[in-house]
């Protein structure tokens, strides 16, 4: 089964032999070993169920007036189990684009640390830095073309290039939407309630994070499988910088304090017998 | 019309949990020696965890013929790194390694959950936690395998890090001393024996800092 493996490719030239393992990780033309079974799709179905990871999960983003901002819970469950409360969503391609994560976590980590790569060739090769369209077709036609064989990858991608801040939303089924405003994972339905209610484009940064954090708390507090720690970055015209990142937990007292009950009938110490 | 499925799996488990600890200036890397398959113990005293470089250390539990092939590639990927740049690799290097080479195996991943110890170039611990197709992230405290539900909740309670992404950023390291970590992962071993039926046996613990490696067995539970 011929794969396309254009995304793993450099230009590097081959030096030593043509033995994968006497060649660094990324000038070998990668081969990704394929199990000899007659029943590919159902090997592959249970794979996934073995190593089926951060599915639940909360991340959005939404362009206004000062840029792009961008937020993400941090838990990743396995079926019912947490298994972590302090996975990294956003990843940081390079100083001025953002990657969000939701689905696989491998396959996010991987995916958008090789398009980091082929962003930085791409600057290199052409003297300038690529765009936010050109970044996110090339990750969008990489996903395309593994279209089938499980990748599991809701990302969106968001920069600031010579047009002005960008946004797009990549998925592994091969789907690339442009838009100013977008929510995904398990706890999205909830955050896009705060968001669309809070929106509005001329929002100054600090609002704007705000209704961000405003709305990954509201997701994590009705979606089990979110939680952990709320980030949010801004991505602005010098690149992204991480505004805050607060444990939920904590939020919630923060925007609900408890206040002290009213005592009716204090009750005195018993005396030890 | 039903699907005919297949009668032979190329995986088994062997069972074991690993664990490992970052401290201030110390890491502690620890596994069972138990491998089982299915109801049945193969051996009692089988290393789980394995040298990458001189500060670092992986522990993995899974199917220990994929933990294996995995250690050889990583050996060897180190030495060519060795010959090439004249220098050990640092342990968030290999970290990355580590994750590469499990992706590498997306379609037919390697079973096996692996947790990397070791210190970083500043000589604090660090610790890296992987799935089994290469998703990692540095935390302060890891478990993995059949007792790592067991123990994970435990090691919340006694050290609860506070999570790297939390701005202002605090410090991921347990400010335990080396002895008492070392004493906290008998514990959790202990307990994890109790109630998982594939841990258990003995316990390797492999403490790594600035003087050394040091090596300490515990005895378990057999049964």
């Amino acid at each position: 089964m011929k794969l396309n493996f254009s995304g793993l490719e450099s230009s590097a030239p081959l030096y030593g032999g043509s033995n994968e393992l006497l060649c660094d990780g990324f000038s070998a033309a990668p081969s990704f070993d394929l199990p000899v079974t007659s029943d590919f799709d159902g090997f592959q179905k249970n794979s996934i169920q073995m190593v089926k990871p951060a599915k639940g999960t909360t991340t959005l983003a939404f362009i206004f007036k000062e840029g792009v901002m961008v937020a993400a819970d941090s838990r990743a469950s396995m079926g019912g189990y947490i298994s972590s409360q302090s996975v990294k969503k956003i990843i940081e391609i390079n100083p001025y684009m953002l990657g969000t994560m939701a689905g696989g976590a491998a396959d996010c980590q991987f995916w958008h640390r090789n398009l980091g790569i082929k962003c930085r060739l791409h600057e290199l090769a052409n003297k300038r830095r690529i765009s936010v369209t050109g970044a996110s077709k090339l990750l969008a036609n990489i996903l395309y073309s593994y279209r089938g064989m499980g990748l599991s990858v809701g990302t969106m991608i968001a920069g600031w290039d010579e047009k002005g801040p960008g946004l797009y939303y990549v998925d592994s089924e091969g789907g690339r939407l442009k838009g100013t405003k977008f929510s995904v994972g398990s706890g999205s339905p909830y955050a896009y309630g705060v968001l669309d209610s809070g929106y509005k484009y001329d929002l100054t940064v600090d609002e704007a994070a705000e209704l961000a954090r405003r709305a990954i708390y509201h997701a994590t507090f009705r979606d089990g499988a979110s939680g952990g720690v709320a980030s949010v970055y801004h991505v602005g015209p010098n690149g992204w910088t991480k505004l805050s990142g607060d444990d939920v937990g904590e939020l919630h007292y923060s925007y609900y304090p408890v206040e002290p009950a009213v005592v009716e009938q204090e009750m005195t110490e018993a005396v030890a017998a | 019309m039903t699907k005919e499925h297949a009668n032979w799996s190329p995986y088994d488990n062997n069972g074991g949990t690993c664990v490992a600890i970052a401290g201030a200036d110390y890491c502690v890397i620890a596994a069972d020696t138990r491998m089982s398959t299915g109801y049945s113990i193969l051996t009692r005293d089988y290393s789980k965890i394995s040298k990458l470089a001189d500060k670092s250390f992986m522990a993995s539990s899974g199917f220990q013929a994929d933990v294996k092939a995995l250690q050889k590639v990583l050996s060897s990927r180190h030495l060519i790194y060795q010959h090439q740049h004249n220098k050990q690799m640092s342990c968030p290097a290999m970290a990355q390694l580590l994750s590469n080479t499990l992706y590498y195996k997306r379609f037919f991943p390697y079973y096996a959950f692996n947790v990397l110890g070791g210190l970083d170039s500043e000589g604090k611990g660090c610790v890296f936690t992987y799935d089994a197709v290469g998703s990692y992230e540095r935390v302060g405290y890891s478990a993995q395998g059949s007792g790592a539900t067991l123990i994970t909740p435990f090691l919340d309670n006694q050290l609860k890090s506070p999570s790297p992404l939390l701005l202002p950023a605090k410090d991921a390291v347990t400010p335990l001393s080396e002895a008492e970590a070392v004493d906290l992962v008998k514990t959790c071993f202990s307990s994890a024996t109790e109630r998982d039926i594939y841990t258990g046996d003995s316990v390797e613990i492999i403490i790594l800092n600035a003087n050394g490696v040091r090596r300490e067995t515990e005895q378990l539970r057999k049964d």
